[in-house]
């Protein structure tokens, strides 16, 4: 069926309004009042201690969570996906659970375990060990948001692949070790590498639940999206809007691999992978209809 | 829908091919289990426990005290909002960008995740920008309910557009040929073929940008304003409790939270096993 004309129309333009009002916009006009006063001011912003600061933890917690959740995913996924075990649907359920929850509730959970009145807080200071307020914290509240996002894009690839290749890989006598690096791997590869860039970009732009058990301390335990808040709180607009354009560029290109990501996912066979937080696969690389 | 995260253990292939390599299965699980242990359940297990901490009396003094319900129902009412605006216009978006052809469709059905790539905090700082007291158009809604609506309308923006869109792919057109051949209206295709083929989509998608509205914190901390019984949202109250000092009571809120977003969530897992045997 062809839509008629003006319900075409209609429809176009209603999408590409809300479309624009509510994301191109406001993205666009960001960049202007960045760069309103030429490359020099943001520039300057970005290149002071704190700022530097910020976006080196920032790489930090994608350095240190990114891998973690990356082994773990694959990892898990393999269990699910192979092992028919009675606590698959729990694992799945738990697993799912971050989607979820309130970055502030992650931050305060976090909170009543690490602080100073904590479950584990007053032995592990005891052993010189500070979580709460210092890096070790904020990487767990990198961990615990990102979670999920591996784990649910390998699963759907890990299935559509199916096990008959591994066999094989078997039979001519590999072992278990040869099989996953030769065998299964290459096949999941552009699933991992999807669940990756997600994770990656959910790390970060984190601030909910960073922003609890950080402090944020300049210079000290304040990651780029903390630095965009505070620096804007305290009416430094120039270093807050620098600071937005560093992580909507990161954003962009995430996008943008997401985009090729997906493509690529399609074309080796598993189920489409546009995802975000809350790990809805589709089909949208398909162009036309 | 198909490739939901929910549907993903119900057709395992049959017990071949390899096993997790190196390590034994047991191994394997129980560092699974371990590791989801340490990171998920025991800190909410901690809130939980610290919520009611001082009884069920206080549990309950603090979720029903006057400023946290009042942010409980800002936040369930703006939640709302947002998703039927987004059920709306997210429909309309998947709409266009299935059964539309144009110039640049590629860039656009790409530009629907920025929501989910752009952190939330320079969401927030963007709309500001646009919607604040410097609005180029003269429009300031900021520290206004307004503002809340829209920055959960940008955060949750994917959810429905990513889940209708697969549903109308697969769509067979047939249907709506024959429809209106047998004289059916342009509305009347839509109202009694489209719309029901597309609900279980529609639905699924409300459901999760309900929860993610419910606890969005980033977006909203430059743009809502904070201003308790009018501008203050739950996650934002669970902050300042937590500053506060009243940790008990940030955690009976937090609860309530979790309460609400575990039962979207087992729905959602529900509508996808529903579909799945369909």
């Amino acid at each position: 069926m062809s839509t008629p004309t003006p319900a075409k129309w209609g429809l176009r333009t209603l999408a590409f309004g809300y479309l624009g009002l509510l994301l191109l916009a406001p993205v666009g006009m960001i960049f202007y009042k960045t760069f309103e006063h030429g490359l020099g001011p943001p520039i300057e912003a970005m290149t002071s201690p704190d700022a530097l600061h910020a976006i080196w933890l920032t790489l930090l917690m994608v350095a240190v969570a990114v891998p973690l959740n990356t082994v773990f995913g694959v990892g898990c996924a393999l269990l699910l996906v192979r092992h028919k075990w009675k606590g698959n649907a729990v694992l799945d359920g738990i697993i799912n659970l971050p989607f979820a929850i309130s970055p502030i509730v992650v931050g305060l959970s976090l909170f009543l375990l690490y602080g100073t009145d904590g479950w584990f807080g007053p032995t592990l200071s005891e052993w010189g060990i500070q979580v709460l307020f210092s890096t070790p914290g904020m990487i767990l509240a990198s961990v615990f948001v990102s979670l999920p996002f591996v784990v649910r894009e390998t699963v759907p690839v890990l299935q559509e692949i199916g096990t008959e290749q591994e066999q094989a890989a078997s039979t001519l006598g590999a072992n278990a070790w040869q099989t996953f690096w030769r065998v299964t791997l290459p096949a999941i590869r552009w699933g991992v590498a999807y669940g990756v860039v997600l994770t990656t970009a959910r790390v970060l732009g984190e601030f909910g639940a960073v922003t609890i058990v950080s402090g944020s301390i300049s210079g000290e335990t304040e990651t780029l999206p903390l630095f965009v808040a505070k620096a804007f709180e305290q009416f430094n607009e120039e270093a807050a809007y620098a600071g937005a354009i560093v992580l909507a560029l990161l954003a962009l290109t995430t996008l943008l691999l997401m985009s090729v990501g997906g493509r690529k996912a399609k074309a080796q066979g598993g189920p489409i992978p546009i995802t975000g937080d809350a790990a809805i696969s589709t089909s949208t690389t398909k162009e036309g209809s | 829908m198909e490739g939901h995260p929910a549907t993903l253990t119900t057709n395992a292939p049959p017990r071949a091919g390899i096993r997790l390599p190196g390590l034994g299965v047991g191994l394997g699980r129980g560092l699974v289990v371990l590791y989801l242990s340490l990171m998920v359940m025991l800190p909410l297990a901690a809130v939980v426990a610290e919520s009611t901490s001082g009884g069920l009396g206080a549990f309950w003094d603090s979720v029903t005290g006057a400023q946290s319900m009042a942010a409980l129902k800002l936040t369930v009412i703006c939640s709302l909002i947002v998703v039927a605006i987004n059920a709306v216009f997210g429909t309309i978006i998947a709409w266009v960008l299935v059964r539309d052809e144009f110039p640049g469709k590629g860039a656009v059905n790409a530009l629907i995740d920025l929501p989910f790539a752009l952190p939330t905090i320079v969401a927030g700082l963007t709309l500001l920008t646009l919607y604040g007291s410097d609005s180029p158009f003269g429009l300031d809604i900021a520290f206004t309910r307004v503002a809340i609506v829209v920055a959960l309308c940008f955060i949750t923006l994917p959810f429905v557009t990513r889940a209708v869109q697969p549903l109308l792919m697969e769509m067979d057109q047939q249907m709506e040929e024959a429809a209106t051949s047998l004289g059916a209206g342009g509305f009347t295709v839509f109202r009694r073929i489209i719309f029901p083929n597309l609900l279980p989509g529609i639905l699924a998608g409300v459901l999760l940008a309900f929860a993610r509205a419910l606890g969005e914190y980033g977006s909203l901390i430059l743009i809502s304003g904070n201003i308790p019984f009018d501008t203050e949202v739950s996650s934002v109250f669970i902050r300042s409790q937590i500053e506060s000092g009243n940790v008990a009571g940030a955690s009976a809120v937090s609860v309530v939270l979790l309460a609400i977003s575990l039962t979207l969530l087992i729905a959602v897992s529900l509508f996808a096993r529903m579909g799945a045997r369909r």
